[in-house]
């Protein structure tokens, strides 16, 4: 019965907005088979967690109030308080680590199969910025708490940005929302989090589905020289949507239980007048960033330290975005593949720098 | 419609649209600067008794806006610095047991005279002139 029912509205959709392209994705959409074919899963997988996010974030918005003597507070009584309150806070804060490290992996995925190529280059593009986007939700939410980390946190963080040559100064005013870190900060920092990221987050996202359907999965070049009867294909529907939702629920049970047994603190009201705790540290995926800025000294040649590392982190983010149009040269038709080692080195010093962060926070 | 007339109606929509988006965005960038609101003018602030302050101690304190580390050292000097680490703005704090003022963000170490004396801070912390005054902890604006 149900099945009719749905088979009659399906025709009374059709007869009035033509639904042929829908059925004609659905028919012929296929996901190729061969060694990297888990890697089509990650970005799945990020997507889950962001539609976590906004379902967990949209809840937390019931009960969360902006404001220097009402933020912390707020998130308290969510946390012990509100029935499962605790629950939905420690959701979103690990979901919002775990689409964080998925689009990583998903990026470095595309990066190491070549995805970004030709015809993909604005996939490339918008999916970047979708980290970049995502890496700025993580650091506005990190001080909706009004906590003493998050709160030298966002000095740090701001202060950064404020020491880009010529337009820094007005960026860290228009962030800060004045010259310091204060309430005011956190009633934009709210706005920017629940506001302007997810608007601009959407319509990139929807971008990015959209020229993912359109172009299809993307064949790795080993599987493309493959004669055409070696080259194996499954459906998309309902073959991988199925696995693909089965991974989605592994996934959720190990958001839960992450949130269960890892509660996540809400640590010690923000006290503009006290000093930096010790072992202040940023979200992990800043920690490489600010493990960097540490090691600058603070001239070097002419420059202050820290203006030469935004410079590079910024030119190295440019580079990162545009890579599906830089060309490089293969030369002598060599084996050596410089774009893996390039990738190689990125991830290697990430992974380094993280560890040696963490390490060094915790024994300082 | 002539082509001419097509053309014209074309460049007056393109005038039309960029002359609107840039009537738009300004008072929106404008808009998003916050207000200069008038900074307190303080010249000097009270921070206590200097015989009840525990010798190789700490405290911040607020200079107007701003914090300031007071710190009374092991032979009973007062020593006031600016609290901001010129590094990336974080609020430092006195290390008992090396006693040198030090920034937990990134590891910044200054000396009781507010010397930049090694990690990443770029220059020194500006100092501040500390009296007493019958018994009264007094910090003004130095020079």
């Amino acid at each position: 019965m149900f099945k009719n029912s749905f088979s009659k509205l399906v025709n009374w959709l059709d007869t009035r907005y033509d639904l042929s392209p829908v059925k004609e994705l659905i028919q012929h959409k296929k996901v190729p088979l061969h060694k990297f074919s888990m890697f089509y899963y990650l970005g799945g997988i990020a997507l889950f967690l962001f539609i976590v996010q906004v379902i967990t974030g949209i809840l937390l918005l019931m009960y969360y109030k902006p404001g220097e003597e009402s933020a912390f507070e707020s998130v308290r009584f969510i946390v012990t308080e509100v029935n499962f309150g605790w629950l939905v806070r420690n959701i979103h804060s690990w979901s919002a680590n775990l689409m964080i490290f998925f689009a990583f992996a998903h990026m470095f995925s595309v990066y190491f199969t070549k995805a970004f190529k030709k015809p993909r280059e604005l996939t490339w593009v918008t999916g970047f910025l979708l980290l970049a986007l995502g890496m700025g939700f993580g650091f506005s939410g990190y001080l909706l708490p009004w906590n003493e980390l998050a709160f030298f946190a966002t000095k740090v963080g701001t202060d950064i940005a404020g020491a880009i040559p010529i337009v820094g100064s007005t960026i860290k005013e228009v962030l800060r929302g004045g010259d310091d870190v204060t309430g005011a900060t956190l009633s934009r920092f709210y706005g920017i989090h629940v506001a302007i990221l997810p608007l601009l987050f959407t319509f990139l996202l929807t971008m990015h589905l959209f020229f993912i359907q359109k172009q299809g999965m993307h064949e790795p070049d080993s599987f493309k020289k493959l004669p055409e009867d070696k080259k194996r294909y499954t459906p998309f529907f309902p073959n991988f949507a199925l696995k693909d939702a089965l991974l989605w629920l592994v996934v959720f049970n190990i958001l839960l239980l992450l949130a269960l047994i890892f509660p996540w603190e809400l640590g010690i009201k923000a006290d503009p007048f006290a000093s930096a705790p010790a072992g202040i540290k940023p979200e992990w995926y800043f920690m490489f960033m600010f493990q960097t800025l540490k090691f600058i000294p603070a001239h070097v040649l002419f420059i202050e330290g820290e203006i030469l590392g935004i410079l590079g982190f910024g030119v190295a983010g440019l580079v990162w975005l545009f890579v599906p149009f830089i060309k490089i040269k293969e030369k002598f038709n060599s084996k050596f593949d410089l774009m893996k080692w390039i990738g190689i080195v990125i991830i290697v010093y990430m992974i380094l720098l993280t560890i040696f962060g963490y390490v060094s926070s915790s024994t300082a | 419609m002539s082509t001419n007339r097509r053309k014209f109606l074309n460049i007056l929509l393109g005038i039309g649209g960029i002359g609107g988006l840039t009537i738009l965005t300004y008072p929106i960038l404008s808009y998003l600067i916050p207000p200069k609101s008038p900074k307190p003018k303080v010249n000097s602030v009270k921070a206590g008794s200097a015989t009840a302050f525990p010798a190789n101690s700490y405290k911040i304190i607020k200079f107007g806006r701003k914090p300031v580390i007071l710190v009374k050292t092991d032979q009973g000097k007062f020593v006031a610095l600016s609290a901001t680490c010129t590094h990336l703005d974080c609020i430092v704090q006195y290390k008992k047991d090396t006693k040198q003022i030090w920034c937990a963000c990134h590891n910044g170490i200054y000396d009781l005279n507010g010397r930049n004396v090694s990690g990443p801070p770029p220059r020194p912390l500006k100092s501040f002139a500390v009296k007493i005054v019958k018994d009264e902890i007094i910090i003004t604006q130095a020079g």
